[in-house]
């Protein structure tokens, strides 16, 4: 403070730096390069006729489409969060300190992520063949709910099952990963003002684990947006997207413009996706950087800046 | 005057390394206890000890009387119950090197989570005492701040605060200024005298001689994981009798 209040007396404050930028010609060089390639490839993409747009506007809001979204919409939240709540189990129970607990989680990731996604679906589509019959109650004893396995495992439960089960192997591994990234010391300082072992976990290391587990999780959303389209593995259709563009194209043979029907609003539904994932770090980044991340605006604005 | 910590041939093994030789310490209540020696004596293990973050071998470790971990009956000793063990915790206020605080928490969250989730302390009630600490601490303006916004002098005192908000009977402080810049040690130092003048047990595993020469009214030298000499400071710090403390005094004086 003193020193800069003498050099001030002495010389004044110096002015305000207000150099010449350095040319950066390869910058602009490679964008038009971009550009271009952009170009040519949009303009044979709408110049084609083989991609019949206007079939692709015709369908694009067809109600049988959109019901087909909702059902993948439908299909994906509850698998994901039947795979969350597994997940988290299965990461909690790795941790125990009893091995048969801690064993048990690692045998069920090992199964479900040893085997392919659409070998399980296969499975539970044949489920009422293996078990004719449900029977909930004390194991080895008495049951006391009998279920029709045909009439309770419909092909919207066996999908949810195939894919739940499945994440829920994925999201194991992902939510350790979190956990595992916490700091010790976190855990004791919580233990010493007499938190107990769940406590911890839930006040303190899960809410921190987040930031780790987010991103992932955002990663195995969209995968699971489009692994909806193998549902028809279960045995039956779910009326989901594909299979619902599927349905009209196999009755008029316009495949492409229905295909890409499909795709525009797989894309849509994983831009949300993004969305949601976005203003998730967000809330679990509180408190980890002091300026905060630098949002979408400012990094497009930055662009060819002389900071960069 | 009662016994807050008493410490009976305490050992401690890692394996087949054996950090704890036999401690024997008491600390009456009131009383504020300094630990000096050299890095590895196991003043730090010692610490963790006194609140069953480490389990100990051999000896016995009670603390207002009561065992560590463990509850007698009939010459036999029975572990305690995971909850019962944490219940035990939280009368034990422990302030780290590493301040760890809670990242995701504000500074007035950080005091007021254990209150109000582990001793049910109604919100409103808990977070009136979590200003009054922190401000006690000179931190009456960064109740909404998180962590990373504060500095290590700072932080530490928040981790003073978030102990101390579960009043507790007996306060651990394990190096609390060996990670702070040296401008920062003073305002922590600061609010330890408090802590020491307000009748608070206090055991600091520390090494700021001059504070252990004010405020201490035991000493403790440890090394390789025995307590070499014991007493007031002025005799500890000021004529030891043990050439290992003198040789150690010598070079962080």
């Amino acid at each position: 403070m003193e020193t800069s209040e003498l050099t001030e007396a002495r010389t004044g404050r110096p002015e305000e730096i207000e150099a010449v930028p350095v040319r950066r010609p390869g910058r602009w060089i490679a964008a038009a390069i971009v550009l271009v390639i952009a170009a040519s490839l949009v303009r044979s993409v709408i110049t084609n006729s083989s991609f019949q747009w206007h079939v692709v506007g015709q369908y694009l809001f067809d109600h049988r489409i959109l019901s087909g979204v909702v059902k993948t919409l439908e299909l994906t939240v509850l698998s994901m969060v039947i795979g969350i709540l597994i997940g988290i189990l299965m990461a909690v129970m790795r941790q125990s300190p009893n091995p048969i607990v801690s064993g048990a989680s690692w045998l069920y990731i090992w199964f479900f992520r040893g085997t392919p996604l659409y070998v399980q679906l296969l499975f539970w589509g044949f489920f009422g063949a293996l078990y004719k019959t449900i029977d909930l109650g004390i194991p080895f004893g008495p049951s006391f709910i009998h279920l029709n396995t045909n009439a309770t495992i419909t092909f919207f439960v066996a999908g949810l099952l195939g894919f739940g089960l499945n994440e829920g192997a994925y999201m194991a591994e992902i939510v350790r990963a979190g956990i595992i990234s916490v700091d010790e010391g976190q855990t004791e300082a919580a233990a010493s003002l007499g938190m107990g072992r769940l406590q911890i976990m839930r006040l303190i290391v899960l809410p921190q684990a987040m930031r780790v587990i987010l991103p992932p999780t955002g990663n195995e959303t969209i995968s699971m947006l489009k692994n909806t389209s193998l549902a028809v593995a279960v045995g039956g259709s779910l009326f989901e997207l594909l299979t619902q563009a599927q349905h009209i194209y196999d009755a008029t043979y316009q495949t492409i413009p229905l295909l890409i029907v499909a795709c525009l609003w797989y894309l849509a539904m994983t831009s949300v996706a993004y969305v949601g994932q976005y203003f998730l770090e967000r809330r679990y980044g509180r408190g980890f950087s002091r300026a905060g991340t630098a949002s979408m605006r400012e990094r497009w604005f930055t662009f060819g800046s002389r900071q960069q | 005057m009662t016994v807050m910590l008493q410490a009976e041939a305490v050992h401690k093994r890692f394996g087949r390394l054996e950090v704890l030789k036999g401690i024997d310490l008491s600390v009456d209540r009131g009383q504020v206890m300094c630990i000096l020696g050299p890095s590895g004596s196991g003043k730090s293990t010692f610490l963790r000890c006194i609140n069953h973050l480490e389990k100990i071998n051999a000896g016995r470790l009670s603390v207002d009387g009561e065992l560590i971990g463990y509850r007698e009956s009939g010459g036999k000793l029975y572990e305690l119950r995971e909850d019962v063990v944490a219940r035990k915790r939280a009368e034990i206020g422990m302030v780290f090197q590493h301040f760890n605080l809670f990242p995701h928490m504000t500074a007035l969250e950080n005091v007021t989570v254990a209150p109000i989730r582990v001793k049910g302390v109604p919100r409103g009630d808990a977070r009136l005492r979590g200003q009054q600490l922190l401000e006690r601490v000179g931190l009456a303006d960064k109740l909404d701040t998180y962590p990373v916004a504060l500095s290590g002098g700072q932080q530490q005192r928040v981790a003073i605060a978030r102990a101390l908000a579960m009043e507790p009977k007996l306060m651990l402080f394990d190096e609390p200024t060996s990670a702070l810049d040296p401008e920062l040690v003073g305002d922590v130092l600061d609010a330890m005298r408090q802590l020491a003048r307000d009748g608070m047990t206090m055991i600091v595993v520390t090494h700021e001689m001059g504070f252990a020469r004010e405020v201490a009214d035991q000493v403790v030298f440890m090394d390789e994981g025995v307590v070499v000499e014991s007493g007031p400071p002025a005799e500890v710090l000021g004529s030891p009798r043990h050439e290992r403390t003198r040789s150690f005094l010598s070079k962080v004086l």
